[in-house]
């Protein structure tokens, strides 16, 4: 099968600070990655790379990089179509002050925006399904994202991703913000997606990523230490470092 | 509670208490300083100029050298700048300060263009009178007209609306982009569906606060479109104009034999354009926020 995102001796550098340095990985069509590493390790800089929301004066990025069908490191790929393909969802929910309904349909608006009603409404529907969120909202459609709970913000976010047939979805600590039954809730709902969308999790919580992942790549200072299948990588880690990380002795 | 700490050297709370009501007091007593003068000006002016201001005085011409009849040109003269300045500053401020906020970044040039626009804002009406005079009246040679007035008003307003625009932009939350841009929305796309429709208040009221600021001055009118006496209305931006400001300076310190009365009925009527001009933002910005969701 070939691989839905590969990363090739990808480095990037803030500046002369280098936050990634020489990451190869291959992430596998609809299987969840997750992504783990003390703070600072570029664990956010390298999601970012996926949907090129790095493409600052001062970035400076080499080596090689495809999701899907697009190449990141190339010009002339449109940034527009990428990101209608790799969705990101933030730590901190981040619905937009429009209404639940205008949120999950706003991405279809940019980028279909003569889509038939019906359609519309159709995929707003599957979509409010999808992340579990339609049999709490479906009688306030009406009303705005941000009176939601937090948890349901944070489905929302998930939601307007999908409207778009994205094929990759990208999670920056999606549940660091969230209660415990919140956290709960959203990694079922990533359970679900699995399979149907590839998925990267950047996650503090080690528990979570041995619930959710089905592999586990472990950073440290931009490198790429360790990757495997996650019950290996937290029960016989091939590298000393992982181990000490899992054990809990850097931050 | 006052158990928890017996070894610490506790400050009475009286004293505590005593002191904020102090500040309290003190903050209470200069707002009050603050807003006695307006007060003041505005229950002056309309206890002196009521008894002439009668819907004659609003709607006919000014007879025998200014010292009989209405002020209907003056009135609708200071309506006529006030539009052609809108016209030319807030298409012109809004994009600007639009692109200022939302596409210039945070180089070097478009700091020193940032300050640029900030200091201009401070320079003295008279000095943009004196531009206004060499630049439209006689560069462009669109003679004394409303033209050059409304412009001339238009380039002294332009400097606070692209600020505040900017202000306005700059204040909606950031997270509001990044959720957009990551959705596959273009800037463009991202500034008119989510950052403009929350800014739009506050950017109406810089804007609006700055239509008053037009109608009043009296400067950048003087060399540039109004006339001193002038009793036919305009029909077109190039005719010249009476004009409220300039009518007011008229009566005060050129025309002799003018009542009290008659002069201060003009201030009250400057007064009341600008106040109107005012409520109109507070009513649009009231509005406008109740849609604001954040
Ligand atoms: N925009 C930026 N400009 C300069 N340096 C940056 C920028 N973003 C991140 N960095 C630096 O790059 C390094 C990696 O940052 P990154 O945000 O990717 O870490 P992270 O692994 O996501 O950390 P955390 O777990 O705290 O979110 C950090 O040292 C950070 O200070
Ligand atoms: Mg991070």
């Amino acid at each position: 099968m070939s691989a839905a995102i590969v990363v090739d001796e990808l480095s990037l550098w803030y500046g002369n600070f280098r936050a990634l340095d020489k990451v190869s990985l291959q992430v596998v069509p609809g299987e969840i990655m997750g992504l783990i590493g003390p703070s600072g390790c570029g664990k956010s800089t390298l999601l970012r790379c996926l949907n090129r929301m790095n493409d600052q004066s001062y970035v400076r990025i080499t080596g090689g990089l495809k999701v899907g069908a697009y190449d990141c490191m190339a010009a002339s790929t449109d940034v527009l179509a990428l990101r209608r393909d790799v969705g990101m969802v933030f730590q901190r929910p981040n619905p937009l002050p429009v209404s639940i309904r205008d949120n999950v349909l706003f991405g279809l608006r940019l980028h279909a925006p003569r889509t038939p009603r019906a359609e519309q409404e159709a995929r707003m529907e599957a979509a409010l399904r999808e992340v579990l969120l339609w049999d709490d909202v479906k009688d306030r459609l009406g009303h705005d994202g941000e009176s939601l709970s937090l948890e349901a913000r944070q489905k929302l976010c998930i939601a307007r991703l999908l409207p778009l047939k994205p094929t990759v979805l990208l999670f920056d600590e999606p549940c660091s913000a969230l209660d415990p039954d919140g956290t709960a809730a959203v990694e079922e709902l990533m359970r679900n997606l699995a399979g149907t969308y590839t998925q990267v999790v950047v996650t503090h919580n080690m528990q979570q990523a041995r619930r959710i992942s089905d592999r586990c790549a472990f950073m440290l200072m931009g490198e790429l230490v360790e990757l495997g299948p996650t019950a290996a990588v937290f029960t016989t880690p091939s590298d000393e470092r992982t181990a000490r990380y899992i054990e809990g002795r850097y931050g | 509670m006052e158990s928890a700490a017996p070894s610490l050297p506790l400050e009475p709370l009286e004293a505590r208490h005593r002191r904020e009501s102090v500040v309290q007091l003190g903050l209470a007593a200069a707002t009050a300083l603050a807003a006695l003068p307006a007060l003041a000006i505005v229950f002056y002016i309309a206890y002196k100029g009521s008894p002439a201001l009668t819907l004659h005085f609003l709607t006919e011409m000014p007879t025998a050298g200014m010292t009989q009849g209405g002020i209907l040109p003056a009135i609708v003269g200071t309506l006529w700048l006030v539009g052609v300045s809108l016209l030319f500053s807030v298409p012109v401020g809004v994009l600007a300060g639009m692109y200022l906020s939302e596409y210039a970044g945070n180089s070097r040039l478009a700091r020193l263009v940032d300050m640029a626009i900030v200091n201009l804002a401070g320079v003295p009406s008279i000095v943009h009178a004196l531009f206004g005079l060499g630049a439209f009246v006689l560069f462009l040679d669109f003679g004394t007209s409303i033209l050059s007035g409304g412009l001339t008003l238009g380039v002294m307003t332009l400097p606070v609306i692209i600020t505040s625009t900017k202000a306005a932009l700059q204040s909606v939350p950031h997270n509001f982009r990044v959720a957009c841009w990551n959705l596959g929305a273009t800037r463009w796309q991202t500034i008119w569906h989510v950052v403009l429709p929350n800014a739009l208040p506050g950017i109406l009221t810089g804007v609006i606060l700055q239509v008053s600021r037009a109608a009043g001055e009296t400067a950048p009118v003087l060399f540039t479109g109004a006339a001193f006496y002038l009793p036919i209305l305009p029909t077109s931006v190039w005719n010249q104009t009476m004009a409220l400001s300039m009518h007011v300076y008229a009566l005060v310190t050129q025309v002799p034999k003018v009542s009290e009365a008659t002069k201060y009925a003009t201030a009250l009527v400057l007064l009341i354009v600008v106040l109107c001009f005012n409520s109109v933002a507070i009513v649009l910005r009231t509005y406008l926020r109740r849609n604001r969701r954040w």
